[in-house]
């Protein structure tokens, strides 16, 4: 039926990106070459029998170890690749994809380099520290890979700005409609109304669990009332649908926070382990 | 009240208001009306402390009015002190309707019915236009007011406001937002929708209707205004309220049919069309002169220059040189053959065919657009896929157009007085072939801008862009070997066919003999399948279909319609018939491209039972993404939400690539099947943007983007014309530490777009005026766009619709 145009699109600039997530990037480059590092050291550890027994003080040790070190310094650094946008042919996307399975071969390269020889040391502590930082990873990792759908499809196209508007819109509405009612039942709206519903609480946000979530009292405490007055069917109308507002936002801010917590375990705790990897490096030498 | 001037200048805006002050200069009778009680008004209703600038900067200001660029009320202050210094007539709240009489006796007839004679009229009237007037009876009241410049001026009032436009729905939410006001407000709707509103308007709207400040009356129109109180035509019959106040929003009209009962001739009856004027700015009717945005120059310095050049003539002095004279002068120092500016223009002007029929004053005008250049014989104008959208007119010499792209030693020439470069003009994509100097070449190279306004202005010089135009597309796409007499019959029967969006050009199953060319717009191809349309394939402008049909005799083998409002060239199948049978080479290779298409169409009816439904949410999300205005970007970023964790490095490195400002909202806009449509620039195949920048600040650059340059003048008609809603009108906040110094230091805001509150603390007392921004698609830098490059899961891509909506996506998938 058609031809393509002969004018067509010949970009100057190669910018057409593939549509391929960070996991699966370039066919699993970095998963195959992860994989082949992680043989490559497994194969080197058992075929070598170093004397007086397997460690960091081998020469096969001290190779696993400088690997190691020199992958935790580059994982780090996607920190500064992620806010530093300079001009070049880079994609975060390989970074991301790097830093996932590249981390993950460091559960073998460092595990292989401690000769399974762990104390109450600092040199205990630093792999301790790089293990928190890979299992909070890989929370990171199955976070990335689940969770965007639900909040894609939570919020309905809706930004985070239009739902709080949402929620104000119906608090002016209902601050109207309450008006007219009697004490009781209007007490239960402004109590509604003056919650904040944005209460603080990590496992609160994290669970969506907002056990005295006042909307939901006030429902309750007018189908209590049992009243078929039109002024107090409109009220309940308005909290209901305050309700389903408020719960969509919950859910928001739920698949947000999980997200972004696990981030919080992991920089800290990567910031803790480039200082117990320096103590360690510096202690090894010193007392050689 | 009579009063006998030797000019009467109607309109008090910059070109009025210059032409007044030059005339005051020179000791000649004058009157400047003005229908407000203020000068200037367009400029006047500019936002409070709005930055107004002065280009083209090259440009020199020949008024007795001073002008630079600064802020609103201290140029308007300025004009109002010389208006008095130069004892400038000016009679305010003085509204034309009507000019009678002829050259050296006109009588113009003042609203109110005071009249006026003249010897000659200026209009500078603008394009503002006059508000729509109630139409019923009282309409004359005055508690009928126009405009609503501070709602919080009325209190306990009840106010009707008539029009659910949004200037209509702004104006009674502005009334009704303070219940301290204690104002009851009513807002009429004549129908039950409200089409003409922004639906965050309506959304206001209904939501103050809900919670009882505003009452709307859907079904009802004004049918008598009384003092106090306000007749209504309902759906179930008259019905009076009390009415202290009536705010009427109904739209303005245009100033063109009062310029038209002048008896005042336009170009063209298109739209965009200006009155026909004399070198010294003369109309059809001897003695009435056009200046300034009516006469199609919307900048304020042209405008200045204008009033002051169209007195001059008045008053004889016809040796007057134009104030652009050294611009031009300049632009034709580099070519070789020292003329003078007058004697190039004689050149242009009668050598270059679609000039003929264009004023002196217009060939100025779109000299000062456009571009002149020598080249020497061999020399390249442009390359194949260079991008360029501007028009060449060969004024001395030929070129030789490189048709084949693997065999450069294949020409066609074209001869001097003729164009080339059309294609660009009509589709604003690459260049399809290389020209090249056949001899030694001067040309003159006309913006895509300037070309349409031309074109718009001078029907003859359309009608020969047009022919040439489809002969040359014809030539670029059936290629190899055809000479222009091969085609002759072809371009004879050839004839152009709007669209509207969603319109069908041809249906499966019909009968059908014709071809089609897309010239602008796009097209989606889809096939029943199962009872079910499957989105096949999708065609940008440049492609044609139909010549399946015409090569074998069968039916439509599928459906065509437009994606949005486009335009086709119908071509005689039976023409193309005889056309193959004599070149079997084109023959040839119109087979071998028909039967490409008979693979997918089998390939799709192949697969239709195995993943029906992966067809059907394709052809859904196709059609989405179509509705969604792809149908006419050129590059679009998409989201896939199954990826994006929503962690906005998109915006924080659009913004920290561009002075610190975010072209892209990621969270808006639409999605579909987790397919998300940001609000970011699409770079539409036809600007929305493009159409109406007076200082032609908006251009398409070497990849295909769309991006506003420094010439900008704040203006905003771009970021109202955009239906997409991707252009913010900031300034440029001030520089940010670097990130080492905010990662180790804690200085400056950090990635992304600075706050308010940050931009305002550091600002150093230099106020920046607003410009218009949007996405650029990172020209100029390397690497590419960088909302793309700095997403951390692959969520952010870039795509340009026909890649992305073919078939062959499927094919990838399995």
């Amino acid at each position: 039926m058609a031809s393509a145009s002969e004018t067509g699109h010949v970009a100057n600039r190669e910018y057409r990106s593939d549509h391929e997530g960070f996991l699966r990037h370039r066919g699993f480059r970095w998963m195959k070459i992860a994989t082949a590092l992680c043989v490559v050291c497994i194969a080197a550890y058992f075929l070598t029998d170093p004397k007086p027994r397997p460690g960091g003080g081998t020469w096969i040790g001290y190779t696993l170890g400088t690997i190691g070190a020199l992958l935790i310094v580059w994982l780090s650094l996607l920190g500064i690749r992620k806010r530093a946008i300079t001009e070049g042919r880079w994609s975060l996307k390989a970074w991301t994809s790097a830093h996932v399975y590249l981390g993950l071969s460091l559960i073998v390269v460092a595990t292989l380099h401690t000769g399974f020889q762990l104390g109450w040391n600092v040199h205990t502590l630093a792999y301790a520290l790089m293990m928190l930082v890979i299992v909070s990873g890989m929370f990171g990792i199955w976070a990335y890979a689940s969770l965007p759908t639900a909040l894609s499809t939570n919020r309905e196209q809706m930004t985070q700005g239009q739902m709080v508007d949402a929620i104000r819109a119906l608090d002016r509405q209902l601050h109207e409609a309450a008006q007219p009612l009697a004490r009781g039942p209007s007490d239960l709206v402004l109590a509604a109304l003056e919650e904040d519903p944005f209460s603080p609480g990590l496992l609160r946000r994290l669970s969506g669990h907002y056990s005295g979530c006042a909307t939901q009292k006030a429902l309750e405490g007018l189908a209590l009332s049992g009243s078929a007055d039109p002024e107090i069917e409109r009220v309940e109308k308005l909290l209901v649908r305050r309700k389903a507002q408020l719960e969509r936002m919950r859910r928001h801010m739920r698949l947000k926070a999980m997200l972004e917590v696990w981030l919080y375990v992991h920089v800290p705790a990567t910031m803790a382990l480039l200082a117990a990897l320096t103590a360690h490096i510096v202690s090894v030498f010193y007392y050689w | 009240m009579k009063d006998r001037v030797r000019i009467a200048i109607i309109g008090s805006g910059p070109a009025g208001m210059s032409a007044a002050g030059r005339a005051a200069r020179l000791g000649m009778s004058h009157v400047l009306l003005e229908k407000t009680d203020h000068l200037s008004d367009t400029i006047f209703k500019y936002q409070k402390g709005k930055h107004v600038m002065a280009t083209p900067s090259s440009l020199v200001l020949r008024s007795d009015f001073e002008f630079d660029a600064g802020k609103r009320e201290q140029i308007l202050g300025i004009w109002d002190e010389q208006a008095a210094s130069n004892a400038v007539t000016v009679r305010y709240n003085a509204e034309v309707t009507k000019i009678e009489g002829e050259k050296g006796a006109f009588v113009l007839t003042l609203k109110g019915g005071d009249t006026i004679e003249a010897e000659a009229v200026i209009l500078a009237i603008g394009t503002q236009g006059n508000p729509n007037r109630l139409r019923c009876a009282g309409a004359d009241l005055p508690h009928i007011q126009y405009q609503l410049d501070d709602p919080t001026e009325y209190v306990d009032e009840h106010i009707t406001v008539v029009g659910t436009g949004d200037a209509g729905i702004e104006n009674a939410l502005g009334l009704a937002a303070d219940p301290a006001q204690g104002n009851v407000v009513t807002i009429l709707n004549r129908g039950t929708e409200f089409a003409r509103a922004k639906e965050a308007n309506v959304k206001l709207l209904t939501e103050a209707e809900a919670a009882g400040r505003i009452i709307i009356r859907n079904e009802t129109t004004p049918a008598e205004v009384r003092p106090g109180e306000l007749v209504l035509d309902t759906r179930d019959g008259q019905e009076t309220i009390r009415c202290d106040r009536i705010i009427a929003r109904t739209g303005s009209a245009p100033p063109r049919k009062f310029v038209e009962d002048c008896g005042i001739e336009f170009t063209s009856p298109e739209r965009e069309a200006f009155p026909v004027l004399s070198p010294v700015f003369e109309t059809t009717r001897p003695g009435i002169h056009v200046i300034g945005a009516l006469a199609g120059y919307p900048l304020i310095k042209h405008c200045m220059n204008q009033g002051y050049d169209v007195v001059e003539f008045l008053n004889g002095n016809t040796d007057l040189k134009p104030a652009d004279e050294p611009i031009l002068a300049e632009k034709f120092a580099t070519l070789p053959g020292q003329r003078s500016v007058d004697e190039w223009l004689e050149l242009f002007g009668s050598r270059i065919e679609i000039f003929r029929d264009i004023s002196a004053l217009q060939l100025r005008e779109l000299m000062l657009d456009s571009d002149v250049s020598a080249f020497r014989k061999g020399e390249a104008v442009f390359e194949r896929n260079e991008p360029g959208s501007s028009l060449f007119a060969i004024a001395d010499g030929s070129v030789a157009v490189e048709v084949n792209k693997d065999d450069p030693s294949i020409t066609v020439p074209i001869g001097q007085g003729s164009i080339f470069g059309e294609v660009g003009l009509i589709s604003g994509r690459r260049r399809g072939s290389t020209v090249r100097a056949a001899q030694d070449l001067i040309v003159v190279e006309l913006s895509r801008a300037a070309a349409l306004k031309m074109m718009a202005t001078a029907p003859a010089a359309a009608k020969v862009v047009n022919r040439i135009a489809i002969e040359r597309q014809l030539l670029q796409i059936f290629g190899s070997g055809l000479t222009p007499e091969d085609i002759a019959e072809l371009v004879d029967g050839a004839e152009v066919r709007e669209l509207r969006a969603n319109e069908v050009l041809m249906k499966e199953g019909e009968e059908g003999t014709d071809i089609f060319i897309i010239r602008r717009g796009s097209m989606i191809v889809e096939r029943q399948i199962g009872g079910k349309p499957v989105f096949l394939s999708y065609l940008p402008a440049g492609a044609y279909v139909g010549e399946m049909a015409v090569i074998d005799g069968s039916r439509r083998s599928a459906t065509v319609r437009s994606a949005i409002k486009s335009e086709v060239i119908r071509l005689p199948g039976e023409a193309f018939v005889r056309l193959l049978a004599r070149k079997p080479q084109l023959k040839q290779k119109a087979f071998a491209e028909m039967e490409r298409r008979r693979e997918i169409n089998t390939f799709v009816e192949g697969r239709k039972e195995n993943f029906s439904s992966v067809v059907d949410m394709y052809s859904q999300t196709a059609q989405f993404l179509v509705d969604n205005g792809i149908g006419e970007a050129t590059d679009v970023l998409l989201i896939d939400e199954t990826l994006c964790v929503g962690c906005d490095n998109c915006e924080k490195a659009c913004a920290d690539s561009h002075d610190g400002l975010s072209r892209l909202d990621r969270e808006a806009g639409t999605t579909y099947a987790h397919l998300h449509v940001p609000t970011s620039c699409r770079h539409c195949e036809h600007p929305h943007c493009m159409a109406d920048c007076p200082p032609n600040a908006i251009q398409r650059g070497p990849d295909g983007e769309v991006f506003i340059d420094e010439t900008c003048i704040g203006c905003g008609n771009c970021q109202r014309n955009c239906p997409y809603g991707v252009i913010r009108m900031d300034s440029v906040p001030p520089k940010k530490p670097s990130i080492l110094s905010w990662l180790f230091l804690g200085k400056g805001p950090g990635p992304g777009e600075p706050s308010k509150a940050w931009r305002k603390a550091h600002a150093d007392g230099v106020e920046r005026p607003k410009q218009a921004i949007k996405c650029d698609m990172c020209a100029g830098i390397e690497g590419g766009p960088s909302c793309v490059r700095a997403c951390p899961t692959g969520a952010a891509i870039r795509v340009s619709p026909e890649a992305f909506l073919s078939v062959a996506k499927l094919a990838e998938g399995e």
